[in-house]
């Protein structure tokens, strides 16, 4: 989780927000029967909403905070919403506040960016960084606003500031205390992006739905079943395509980080320029990725992190080994 | 706005329904179905109480993925000796019951080499509609549903008094089908990890 310069400790390094100061924030959605118990829809093969949002494990909870920065760590746990994370004053829902976006899916991005929201599909992860010395004596509640209606993914409606799902509320009731954390603003650079290189193959995965549950190239997940061999220390293109309007699926690939080259024909802007291990594949998206393998052989999957549809066989095999293979559409 | 959630997801006045109870509500119609031997038999006290259950749906004309998946099942029953109709019941739904009467399921199974424990079952049409609704073999894409292709790639399978159930494709390989069935039966073959 740190390293020399990401260093858990706000007077070294970056100088990012460290201690308790530094928060996970683990979001998922749950469905609670008559009696209160959890219930899960084991015969719902779409994806499972939850109508009770928790935050670390507590239902609406509340946090008391300082007057100072933070660093939040935000990750959808699923079981299939995508959450569009906001700050909202609900005493002044039209007011922006921005905040700092610092990283994607644990990898910090080339600087920190400024932004009004975060996008998040399952499993995928951002670190933020808010200031909470602007809300002295206030609650902001952090809210979701995009709108998902079944397990299918969104449906790209952003509800107005203050109608969407409030999730957790800052109470900004904490004496001040020092700050030695740095300024996310005067930060100039984390670290650049790894230099590409040529791909040795490009290949292609259509995920989609088939025979009643989910595939990848038409076919169903078999864990004796290794459909391509990457040679180990070079690089590969992969193309994901989602050619359906009616799905969304995040998209995981275990062992390697990759960077976007293009999202449906565009260059990644701003925060989609970093590495990751998610691929948000939103309705009919096709999105091309670098991944460089280093010198590791073994056995990996990819898989639809939407959890219904990765346990309904939308994940694949892959294999690193010596002489890997071409094969363009496994 | 914690306090008003607690009040009302842990009431005492809730009236307490076990959750078997309420998994058999929703899901587990107690329809009338025939077997291919032309027996009745109720969908939920006859067929899935008290039992661990393969079931998936097919129809006698079907041509594209069904010879496959009845294949893979009749591996599936060879895999499982002779512990079809002792420890797994398998059951194969027609999705068109006007033309698959009792009679023609039974060709079927003789044509397929069906053994004992494996029911083809048919009934009144709204019944099979019901349960191929309840049972989850739908697709919430209204051409798609329309398309019996669709609604035959799947198994499900569970065990009903422990309220385990699960979903695999019908092409799935063999023995991992019937490996994932033994996690249902046979405590022992479990993977790693806490009882549920």
């Amino acid at each position: 989780m740190f390293n020399d310069k990401d260093t858990g400790d706000e007077t070294t390094g970056f100088r990012l927000p460290s201690g308790k100061f530094d928060v996970p924030l683990v979001v998922s959605d749950k469905v609670f029967d008559e009696n209160g118990q959890l219930f899960f829809d084991l015969f719902n093969l779409d994806g499972i909403l939850g109508d009770k949002f928790l935050v670390n494990g507590k239902i609406q909870p509340f946090f008391q905070v300082h007057p100072r920065r933070y660093r939040l760590r935000l990750l959808d746990a699923g079981p299939s919403r995508f959450y569009q994370f906001f700050l909202t004053d609900l005493n002044s829902p039209g007011t922006t506040l921005p905040f700092w976006q610092i990283s994607n899916d644990g990898n910090l991005l080339p600087k920190p960016i400024q932004v009004t929201n975060v996008l998040i599909s399952v499993a995928e992860r951002a670190d933020i960084i808010v200031d909470f010395s602007q809300f002295a004596g206030r609650s902001v509640v952090l809210e979701n606003r995009l709108e998902q209606t079944d397990g299918r993914g969104p449906n790209g409606n952003v509800r107005p500031a203050g109608q969407g799902d409030h999730l957790l509320r800052f109470d900004v009731v904490l004496p001040p205390v020092a700050d030695n954390s740095q300024h996310p603003a005067t930060i100039a650079k984390f670290y650049d992006l790894p230099t590409l290189e040529p791909p040795r193959v490009t290949r292609t995965f259509r995920f989609e739905r088939g025979n009643g549950q989910w595939q990848i190239n038409g076919r169903f997940f078999d864990c004796n079943d290794v459909r391509f061999r990457i040679k180990k220390n070079t690089a590969e293109h992969w193309v994901l395509q989602n050619n359906s309007g009616g799905w969304q699926h995040p998209i995981h690939i275990h062992f390697e980080e990759f960077q976007i080259l293009s999202r449906n024909g565009q260059p990644p802007q701003g925060t989609q320029r970093s590495r990751k291990d998610v691929m948000r594949l939103g309705f009919n998206e096709e999105i091309e990725i670098f991944v460089r393998f280093r010198d590791f052989v073994g056995r990996y999957p990819q898989h639809c992190h939407n959890t219904v549809h990765e346990d309904h066989a939308m994940m694949l095999r892959w294999d690193i080994d010596e002489t890997g293979d071409l094969n363009t559409e496994p | 706005m914690a306090s008003i959630a607690r009040r009302s997801l842990f009431s005492r006045q809730t009236v307490r329904r076990s959750s078997r109870d309420a998994i058999r509500a929703r899901y587990f119609p107690n329809v009338v179905l025939r077997t291919h031997e032309d027996r009745p038999v109720r969908f939920y006290d006859d067929l899935i109480k008290d039992k661990v259950v393969v079931i998936n749906f097919m129809y006698a004309t079907c041509e594209g993925v069904c010879p496959g998946i009845t294949l893979n099942l009749a591996r599936v029953q060879k895999l499982l000796g002779d512990r079809i109709g002792r420890d797994v019941f398998m059951y194969s739904i027609t999705l068109k019951p006007e033309q698959d009467s009792p009679a023609v399921l039974n060709d079927y199974v003789a044509m397929h080499g069906v053994g004992p424990g494996w029911l083809f079952l048919t009934g009144d049409p709204a019944d099979v509609e019901l349960l191929r609704r309840k049972l989850g073999f739908v697709n919430p894409d209204p051409r798609l549903d329309a398309d019996s292709a669709e609604q035959i790639g799947n198994i499900r399978y569970g065990n009903e008094p422990r309220q385990l159930w699960a979903a695999c494709p019908g092409l799935a390989a063999a023995p991992w089908i019937v490996e994932s069935l033994s996690w249902l039966y046979d405590e022992r073959a479990r993977p790693s990890g806490e009882r549920r």
